[in-house]
Formats: structure tokens, sequence, C-alpha cells
């Protein structure tokens, strides 16, 4: 068995392993000698800033939510990709107007849904 | 088992270390308190000084202020400690894990001081969770900070592993819940922890 090629990579393999475990278990071996645990309901609740956490925090957000996702993008991503339309605006050939113009059109469309939606009226 | 402390240092001199598993605990429990990042009032700006470069609070070993009770082991109380929030204070102090420990910095935190006439101050956080080092002053210098600490650092060296008198996470009997007062009509409900603090009985 000593002969075999992976002899002394178990070996490192097992001191490795101690090298690791030992610590935890010393650490274990401590706690359970020394440190004994003192659970309560106090201590063991859910930690918000010393106050009592209310409901669950499994909560579901509102799908509406999707609504700001497009705002954001007609209102932020149109600038990113009008910039440097803007800037390449005179050698630009017929094609690429168009184009430009149909993105411009249906981020414009979305903007005109979520006006008639009420979106744009914050609470 | 003890080695007397006389041969302790002679066997030094000698190149020989000797200790003991409490000492070495001690050792390595003092020079590792983490504070709670958690300031209440005007003292709160001294306690944020004493962490900065020029007092330095690091060479102590506490400069790692961790922002949960559970891996906090000390609760610096910095400041004035209002009727309204003396509940949220019990309740981290509760959560911290044991060994822990509580430095009452400033006049406020001990008795309520310059505010004790106030109707929504508490007059003093010793009403309900056990404080180990007071200091007085309003506000305590950085340096009367560093001595808690170092106040501190003494008692946790002192502190022996078994028998009587060892300290409360040692002593599997020993009460590890201090109840959280709760808003009453007139006042804070316990007005204190009886197992903490005893109201003194006013004789006129
Ligand atoms: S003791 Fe003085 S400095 Fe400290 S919190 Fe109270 S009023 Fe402020």
């Amino acid at each position: 068995m000593a002969s075999s090629p992976y002899f002394s990579l178990a070996v490192l393999f097992v001191a490795a392993l101690c090298f690791g475990l030992t610590p935890l278990a010393l650490a274990w071996l401590w706690a359970q000698v020394y440190s004994p645990a003192k659970p309560n309901a106090i201590k063991n609740a859910i930690y918000e800033c010393g106050l009592e956490s209310k409901g669950d925090a499994w909560v579901q957000f509102r799908s509406a939510y999707y609504l700001y996702a497009i705002i954001f993008l007609i209102f932020d991503v149109e600038a990113v990709f009008l910039l440097p339309f803007a800037v390449a605006f005179t050698g630009l050939g017929l094609a690429a107007c168009l184009a430009m113009l149909v993105f411009v059109l249906l981020l414009v469309e979305g903007l005109a849904w979520a006006w008639a939606k009420g979106v744009l009226t914050w609470a | 088992m003890a080695v007397d402390e006389g041969l302790k240092i002679e066997l030094g001199k000698q190149g020989v270390l000797v200790t003991s598993l409490q000492e070495l605990y001690n050792w390595g429990r003092r020079n590792s308190i983490w504070p709670m990042q958690f300031g209440l009032a005007c003292c709160a700006i001294e306690m944020i000084a004493t962490t900065m470069a020029r007092y330095d609070l690091a060479r102590f070993g506490a400069e790692v202020f961790r922002p949960s009770p559970r891996q906090a082991d000390m609760m610096i109380i910095s400041g004035t400690v209002t009727k309204k929030m003396a509940p949220q204070v019990v309740r981290l102090y509760n959560q911290m894990a044991e060994p822990k420990y509580v430095i009452a910095m400033g006049a406020c935190a001990i008795s309520g001081g310059p505010f004790k006439q106030g109707y929504n101050v508490l007059k003093g956080i010793d009403r309900y969770i056990p404080v180990d080092v007071h200091i007085p002053g309003c506000p305590p210098r950085p340096e009367a900070l560093l001595d808690a600490f170092i106040t501190l650092q003494k008692k946790i060296d002192g502190q022996h592993l078994t028998g009587e008198g060892r300290p409360r996470h040692l002593d599997a009997e020993a009460q590890g819940e201090f109840p959280v007062p709760v808003q009453g009509e007139h006042d804070l409900e316990p007005a204190s922890n009886p197992g903490v603090w005893t109201v003194p009985v006013v004789i006129r």
C-alpha cells in the first residue's frame, strides 16, 4: 500500500482534514465544557436594530413595480443611446436615421402608454 | 496546579513560559473585545473619536465595531437613554452572545445626567442591565473611555473559569435573560430589573 503513488496524497489529505477539523473540534469541546448555551426567546428573536420584528420576512413585492422598470428604460437607456446618435448625427445615412427613429418611436409609445395608465402622476 | 507568581517570573527570566488555560483564555478575550456599533447621544461623538487615529482604540484590540449584537462582546452605552430607547437597548443587550460586557459612558448613561429631572430620560441604564464599568463625565474624554477599557480588561483578566463567583457565561445555572421593559401608562414597566438594581427607599 505504501508503494502506491497515491499514498502520500492520501496522507496529505488526512492531514489537511485534521488541520481544518481539529480547531473546530477543540472549539466545540471548549464550548461544551466551559460555555453553556443560554438561549432564550429574546436572544433568539430576529435582530432588527433592537425593535421587535413584525410580520414575516417572506413578503411578496407588488409586480406593479415593473412600471418603474419600463419608465427607467425610457428615460435612462434612451438617453444613453441618443447621445452617440446626436454626436454622429451629421455623418449618418438615411437608414441609420430611420432605425433610430423606430427605436425612439417605440420608446415614445411606451411613454404614451405609461402616461395613459397614470403612472406619471406620482401619488 | 497553580504556579506561584514569583516562580513564574523566575522561569520567564530563563525563557520558560508557564501559563494556565485560564490565563490564556482571558488573555485572548481581553485583547479582542468587539464593541457594538451603537451610539445614543453626544457621548457617542467622543466614542467615535476614541476609535480614530489620535486615541486609537485599536491598541487594545477593540477597534472592530460590529453592526450586529451577535458579533459583539461589549456594549458602550454612549449617551442619553430615553425611555423610548431603553427597551431597544435592553433587547440588544439580550441579543448579544455571552460573555458580554457593558460600559456606561457619561453622566446620562449612569444616572440621567443633565436630564435627570426630565420626564422621558431613564435615570441610569444599570436599572435594567448589569454595567461593568461606569465612566463619569459630560462627555467623558476619550482618555476616560480608554481607562474604562483598561479597567474592563483587568476585570476580564481576573475572572475564573470555575468555582464560586465565576462569570455568568460560564455558569450553566445563571440566568441569561434580562426582561425588556415596556411602555406603561406613565413610565417604563417595570421601573427596574430587581435582579440587577433595587430601587432605593427614600426616607423622608
Ligand atoms: S453625558 Fe453629557 S455628553 Fe454624554 S450624552 Fe449625556 S449630555 Fe451628552
